[in-house]
């Protein structure tokens, strides 16, 4: 229990006469993917947004890496050690892709105006460390030969590429992912599952909002199912998979026996 | 010259050789202008003032993408704050200050630029702060309204305490003065005639490339991928952990100080300062230099500061006797075909190079690699 990187509990959100979250938790251990599915309109973005600071949430506890961190501005949650992607990509699109990696080194670097106007020692080598680290994280990620190019102008399996690599830039204890796969097709979609493992295997938790119930099957450790803003299963694919609330919640409640008999 | 810049900046002895010849033509400028009067080197001298003005607006508009039709406050702050301490005007209207500086108030240029630096930065981030959250027309509107308030104050703070002698004006300011030579006199450098205006011009000029510098130096720093970040997508900068709030204040911050120097250098240039020359108009001049020459992008900013600043003078200077010299009479006078030339070449910009005369290269994915490198993947 001690290796815990993300432990948030007793979310709720209400958006007017919406209840959009009740009472969330989630519970994720260091170098696991987890994954976080439910239907159209369970909560999963809000939930993500709160988790990463874009939405204020009515309670909630908030605990990363063991040290309780407040969702209220994105900009601390991000030099907390969540970095996070967006389900409709933002990149910068006017900047090269490299700019937009070296943005991501922001939060973990400290140079000052007067430090660059000055052109100081210590700016000069921040400013070469920057380089080098994004040179690396686009190596990484695959997308160096566009390294000069602007963003908007990639592919846009490649945009979604470049926004992890923005994402690691950070140095992330968590990294977040809203729906990395969407729109893509089934090449992109083997390329990005091989990325994330290459990711995880090198020490970084990942939280996964997906739509694309195959690849979290095959991807994720842990996954929670969310309904209706409920967290209605928590557990492997394979449990969750199984569980009768999680059949009807996809299926209806008319399918649960025959999804489950099928199954067995 | 825009396909010459990448080769010199591959080839270190190339780029110097280049900046020895450019260095040599902006000396050499005053000179040649000299020839044809002196309002020309008046013209030079405001040229390098105005470039100063659009580079700073450039940080907050152009990096930033914050639009600000109130720029022009920045640059009545700074004259106004050098009008002040540096004109028997203070010492003439309170006894208590006369007391305090017998010999009148005659501020030193190593104390003005920081001073009209720090002063203008001041009221960048007094503006800065409450339009944190307003964005495009919103911005522009509050910001227009803050030029205008900063004008009416000082039309209108001369009662109950006179304080900028409201619309007469302040005169009688100080020239600059460095280390002994005054530039509002001619002196003799070994054997030449330097003038009044060719000092004036060279300080302009130095304080123009220090503020080249500083813009360049800032917008390949990370306090500049910041502004350019927030600009693109602010959400997106503030996942990133960019503190939004701060960055932005900076930039108002910095870019003011840029007007604040360039203001306290106009009143000592002139030597008279007065509201009449912080109207609406000017902080759209020195936005129209911005757009018209490439938004964002540092050459650009410099060539459409120069045109705006030069050609009206140009035009000032042949449209009429052309007429003459046509029709015999005057037909349209220069003030009215200036204007409609200024509307035109506008029209004619946003419709042919919506992006200025000279903007920031663009570096696309070429469509064909883009396919290869599909099919390859």
């Amino acid at each position: 229990m001690t290796d815990l990187v993300l432990k948030v509990s007793g979310v709720n959100k209400r958006f007017g006469g919406l209840q959009a979250l009740s009472d969330v938790g989630i519970e994720i251990q260091r170098g696991q993917i987890y994954g976080l599915i439910g239907p159209n309109g369970a909560g999963k973005t809000t939930f993500f947004n709160v988790v990463t600071g874009l939405y204020a949430p009515d309670s909630g506890t908030f605990e990363l890496a063991g040290a309780p961190y407040s969702p209220s501005d994105v900009h601390r949650v991000a030099a907390a050690g969540i970095a996070r992607t967006f389900q409709n990509i933002r990149l910068f699109p006017d900047m090269t892709a490299m700019e937009n990696v070296m943005v991501g080194r922001h939060v973990r670097t400290k140079a000052t105006a007067l430090g660059a106007i000055l052109r100081t020692r210590a700016t000069v080598a921040e400013e070469r460390a920057i380089r080098q680290r994004s040179l690396e994280l686009l190596e990484y990620v695959g997308v160096t030969k566009y390294a000069d190019y602007q963003a908007r102008t990639l592919a846009y399996g490649d945009q979604r590429r470049l926004e992890i690599a923005r994402a690691l830039a950070t140095d992330p204890k968590l990294l977040a992912l809203d729906e990395p796969a969407a729109g893509m097709n089934a090449t992109e979609k083997l390329a990005l599952r091989a990325l994330l493992e290459a990711i995880c295997r090198d020490g970084v938790t990942i939280l996964l909002i997906e739509h694309d119930v195959k690849l979290v099957m095959g991807l994720c450790d842990q996954v929670t199912v969310l309904d209706y803003g409920k967290a209605i299963a928590v557990g492997t694919p394979g449990d969750v998979q199984r569980s009768p609330a999680v059949i009807e919640a996809y299926l209806g409640a008319a399918h649960t026996n025959v999804a489950t008999k099928a199954s067995a | 010259m825009g396909l010459l810049l990448p080769r010199l900046s591959k080839d270190p002895r190339a780029a110097w050789i280049a900046a020895f010849f450019l260095a040599a033509t902006l000396m050499a400028l005053p000179w040649v202008a000299g020839h044809f009067g002196n309002a020309w080197i008046r013209v030079l001298a405001f040229a390098c003032l105005y470039v100063m003005l659009a580079l700073g607006l450039n940080i907050v508009v152009g990096f930033a993408g914050l639009l600000d039709l109130g720029y022009i406050a920045f640059y009545a702050v700074g004259a106004y704050m050098y009008a002040l301490l540096a004109s028997p005007h203070l010492t003439q209207q309170f006894a208590w200050i006369a007391q305090m500086f017998p010999d009148g108030l005659h501020l030193s240029i190593w104390l003005v630029v920081p001073f009209g630096a720090a002063i203008a930065a001041f009221f960048g981030i007094v503006l800065g702060a409450p339009v944190l959250k307003l964005r495009g027309d919103y911005l522009a509107i509050v910001t227009l309204g803050f030029g205008e308030i900063i004008r009416i104050f000082i039309n209108n703070l001369n009662s109950p305490l006179n304080i900028t002698n409201g619309p007469q004006g302040i005169t009688l300011i100080d020239p600059i003065k460095i280390a002994g030579v005054t530039f509002s006199k001619t002196i003799n450098f070994f054997g030449y005639e330097v003038s009044s205006l060719v000092l004036y011009y060279y300080l302009f000029l130095g304080l123009t490339i220090i503020t080249v510098v500083i813009c360049m130096r800032l917008q390949n720093s990370r306090l500049g991928r910041a502004w350019m970040a927030i600009r693109e997508d602010e959400i997106a900068a503030k996942a990133m952990g960019i503190n939004v709030r701060n960055v932005k204040l900076l930039a108002f911050a910095l870019g003011a100080t840029f007007g604040g120097v360039a203001g306290a250098m106009f009143a000592s240039f002139q030597q008279f300062v007065s509201p009449e020359s912080f109207v609406l108009n000017e902080s759209i001049i020195v936005l129209a230099m911005v757009v018209l020459g490439g938004i964002g992008h540092i050459p650009g900013v410099i060539v459409g500061a120069i045109l705006l600043a030069v050609l009206p003078e140009v035009l000032r200077y042949t449209v009429e006797p052309t007429q003459m010299f046509l029709f015999g009479t005057v037909i349209l006078p220069a003030e009215i075909l200036r204007m409609l030339l200024y509307g035109l070449a506008m029209v004619v910009i946003m419709l042919y190079r919506p992006r200025g005369l000279w903007p920031a290269p663009e570096h696309g994915v070429n469509p064909v690699v883009q396919l290869h490198s599909r099919l390859v993947a």
